[in-house]
């Protein structure tokens, strides 16, 4: 069998992952020069908004929440990508997580960020945003967000902070060398003097068990308080004891499709097809597609039981998002969201990366959609006899958008040169532990490169995170350095 | 249950603020009436009781508790419960007379609210049948009131006296209440309002809503100020039909300014309703049924004067906005 030795392996990992942070090319300056210039466009039409007022955006007293909050809902949703969706693949022991587990986390500590701050821009006096803290009041929903979302992004930090450790400590051995003073004291900071032993495999892989448990419940909560900004009002659409979990769900959904999408391209940019295989993509995609069922579910529930009834305003809310105002939109989440990325899965010849890299797309802007008609079509049902209002985002409202996307993209493309992209440590010890089990499977050889098999023969052998399990084979990992 | 939302809010700045807001308010409520701007009389005989209240409120004393109100500085320990009745037989949204809606006028301005604000707002809604009635429609004074449950800093808050107020010195402009409030009665500084030269004197107090500030909520007060000086809210002064009546559930006295009424039995005689009561927001402002047919309208006579802010005619080019989009 010619398959790589263990050290061989890890050390053109190493390569692989530690390249980014030693090689930058002239489109990186571009892209960062393009991304700050984007930001900045966004921050010049902020500054209008701060000296005018919120008169500058489409928002009125009719329909008084818009694009700001569709991007809080939907940054928040995305941000469920990484850790959810990395701490259930953990605790699940899902073997083939490894290589993704590191850009998911790093997606939800943007995302939050990002998403953090748009309530705030949303605001009409963030000269007087310290009064959340001054005269908070904890029976507000708000409240619950801004309590929810720091916790998340705390743990989010931790979360993707842990198995940062090891990479640091590889970082520090490896490049220090190679890069400026103060990114070397970075990493001799950040890894915390880790040595590899024993011990400290041991609690770090105790701390990491735990934190991939608890991040699970306070990710869900996020969301849901999320909804519940909505759901604690008394407005048709949104008065929805449902709305929690369809959140959630559609959390997932997002962050999944927002996790396909940047795995694509960094895949393609760093050239990591060594360790971002194409069953990366498809393991993905059938989760994407699983969520198409719930999220459709969720949808036919609401609208079958209220349309069955039709009470109140809900004929009004049917009508804008069928045939009304919102139908474009709704159309196209309900069969390019729903229907066109669970077909693309379900249909052989489409079960292709670019078929899920179709359907990631979709789903994106499908998501986006949703949270858009589900803030403006929730404020636009008339609640008194005046007639139904509109809503158009002003060029005051795009440009921030573009700023949000731009400063999202622009924090990861940072994330990208300081942090290694793999876990190294993890992907590696995956990979041990696969060549391990090999002479047990004398039937089925293994490709060279090919460490990552299925989930579902990982399901009969949990991994990884038995601290018993560091021994290092290769023998040249630098933490006697 | 009507507790739970009662934010006792008798910090040293309220308490401080409550002498010059009275004289202030009577200051502002002559410039005003002197102006002729709103040349109605005022009802004496029915809120005789509460003037006495305020007087009694003027004279140094010792304080009830930590309570906001003057009223509460009486050795009284009984609360003042606003309420209102507004009898729709009663209201033809002022087409008998050709005027915009008087009580919105009035309203407006009292209380200088600039285009598009109006606290108190006539809607039109059809009646089965195809005819329509008017319904005059300020904050409802909610008992369990939605906008004050979701606040996130308290900047929205019921007042012992059933009221909900808003301080525009602490809201953050969220515009959660805006999404939480059922009967669209909140409104929103988009930009910086227009302001009349008065402005520049007053200070601001919450039961005023006076002057307002940019990027915060505003709306109905109900005018428990000048209750308290024994006076009707400017819109039930305004109303040339006396389709308003206000007054105390405590004291079971209300009045439009002609008749005084015994609350609780004028409440039960004319099957008075309160807007979408199925939602549980147990409203301070009762409806009387009806569609003008008092004062002779025709219920298939549609439409009404648009609204107008007299005030604002000498602020020429003044920065407003709409309500909706
Ligand atoms: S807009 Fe102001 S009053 Fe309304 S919920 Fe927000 S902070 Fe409170
Ligand atoms: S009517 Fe609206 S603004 Fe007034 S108390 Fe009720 S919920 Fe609040």
């Amino acid at each position: 069998m010619d398959t790589l030795r263990i050290s061989d392996y890890r050390k053109r990992l190493e390569e692989r992952a530690l390249h980014p942070l030693l090689h930058t090319s002239k489109g990186y300056y571009l892209l960062v020069g393009f991304l700050l210039l984007v930001i900045g466009w966004g921050a010049f039409a902020y500054s209008n908004q701060l000296r005018q007022g919120l008169i500058v955006t489409g928002m009125r007293d009719r329909i008084s929440w818009g694009l700001y909050i569709t991007m809080f809902v939907f940054f928040i949703g995305i941000s469920h990508a990484g850790t959810l969706i990395s701490a259930i693949l953990r605790v699940t022991k899902a073997g083939w997580r490894t290589p993704i587990t590191r850009m998911a986390e790093f997606i939800t500590v943007v995302a939050l960020m990002v998403g953090g701050l748009m309530p705030m821009i949303d605001l009409g006096r963030p000269d007087r945003i310290q009064n959340l803290v001054l005269f908070g009041r904890w029976q507000s929903p708000l409240l619950w967000d801004v309590f929810a979302i720091t916790t998340y992004l705390t743990g989010s930090i931790i979360y993707l902070y842990l198995p940062l450790i090891p990479d640091f400590a590889l970082c520090r051995d490896r490049i220090a060398g190679k890069v400026s003073p103060l990114k070397r004291m970075f990493y001799r900071v950040l890894s915390l003097g880790w040595r590899d032993t024993p011990a400290q495999k041991k609690y770090l892989a105790i701390a990491m068990g735990m934190m991939a448990i608890l991040i699970i419940p306070v990710a869900v909560s996020v969301h849901t308080v999320v909804s519940w900004i909505f759901a604690m009002t008394l407005r048709e659409p949104w008065n929805n004891p449902m709305f929690g979990a369809y959140f959630v769900a559609g959390a997932i959904f997002s962050g999944m499709a927002t996790l396909i999408l940047l795995m694509a391209i960094l895949r393609k940019v760093y050239h990591l097809h060594d360790y971002i295989k194409d069953q990366h993509f498809l393991n993905l995609g059938y989760m994407l597609a699983g969520f198409t069922l719930i999220m459709g579910y969720f949808n036919a529930s609401e609208y079958i039981t209220s349309g069955y009834k039709m009470a109140g305003e809900a004929p009004f809310h049917f009508n804008q998002m069928f045939n009304g105002p919102l139908a474009p939109m709704y159309w196209f989440y309900a069969i390019g969201g729903l229907v066109v990325p669970g077909l693309i899965m379900l249909i052989p010849i489409t079960r292709t990366v670019t078929g899920v890299l179709v359907a990631a797309v979709l789903v994106n802007i499908a998501m986006f959609l949703e949270r858009y008609f589900i803030v403006v079509g929730g404020l636009r049902v008339p609640l008194m006899a005046y007639p139904p209002s509109s809503y158009a985002p002003s060029w005051v409202e795009w440009s921030v958008m573009a700023g949000a996307f731009a400063g999202f993209s622009l924090i990861i493309t940072v994330f990208v040169k300081v942090f290694p992209l793999l876990a190294v440590w993890e992907v590696a010890e995956h990979y041990e532990e696969e060549r391990i089990k090999v002479p047990r499977k004398e039937t089925e050889p293994e490709p060279a490169l090919e460490p990552v098999p299925a989930a579902r023969r990982e399901v009969s052998r949990p991994r990884a995170l038995r601290p018993e399990f560091g021994h290092n084979p290769g023998g040249d990992h630098g933490g006697a350095a | 249950m009507d507790e739970r939302n009662k934010v006792d809010r008798g910090k040293p700045r309220d308490r401080d603020n409550v002498r010059q807001r009275d004289a202030l308010s009577r200051r502002q409520f002559l410039k005003v009436a002197g102006a002729g701007a709103v040349g109605i009389a005022v009802a004496g005989s029915g809120l005789a009781v509460v003037t006495a209240a305020a007087r009694a409120a003027d004279k140094p004393g010792p304080t009830g508790g930590d309570h906001l109100h003057p009223a509460d500085a009486t050795t009284s320990t009984r609360l003042r419960r606003w309420a209102m009745v507004i009898d729709l037989r009663s209201c033809d949204g002022c087409q008998s007379q050709g005027t915009p809606p008087q009580c919105t006028t009035a309203c407006i301005q009292g209380h200088f609210a600039p285009e598009p604000i109006e606290w108190i707002q006539i809607y039109e809604h059809e009646l089965p049948g195809g005819g329509t009635q008017f319904i005059p429609t300020p904050c409802q004074q909610c008992q369990n009131p939605p906008c004050v449950n979701v606040c996130p800093v308290g900047a929205t808050w019921s007042t012992p006296e059933g009221v909900v107020l808003i301080d525009a010195d602490r809201c953050i402009g969220c515009r959660m209440c805006m999404a939480a409030c059922p009967y669209d009665r909140r409104f929103f500084t988009w930009t910086d309002p227009p302001k009349p030269p008065e402005a520049a004197f007053a200070q601001y107090h919450p039961e005023r809503n006076f002057p307002l500030r940019k990027g915060v909520t505003s709306k109905c007060v109900f005018c428990p100020d000048l209750a308290r000086a024994g006076r009707l809210p400017y819109c039930a002064q305004g109303c040339p039909n006396q389709a308003i009546y206000y007054g105390d559930l405590e004291e079971d006295l209300a009045t439009n300014g002609k008749d005084v009424v015994a609350l609780s039995k004028f409440l039960s005689e004319n099957q008075t309703y309160r807007l979408k009561e199925d939602l549980g927001t147990k409203p301070r402002v009762f409806y009387i049924p009806g569609h003008g047919q008092a004062v002779g309208r025709d219920p298939f006579k549609h439409g009404r004067k648009p609204t107008e802010w007299p005030w604002m005619k000498n602020l020429e080019g003044a920065k407003t906005w709409t309500r909706s989009g």
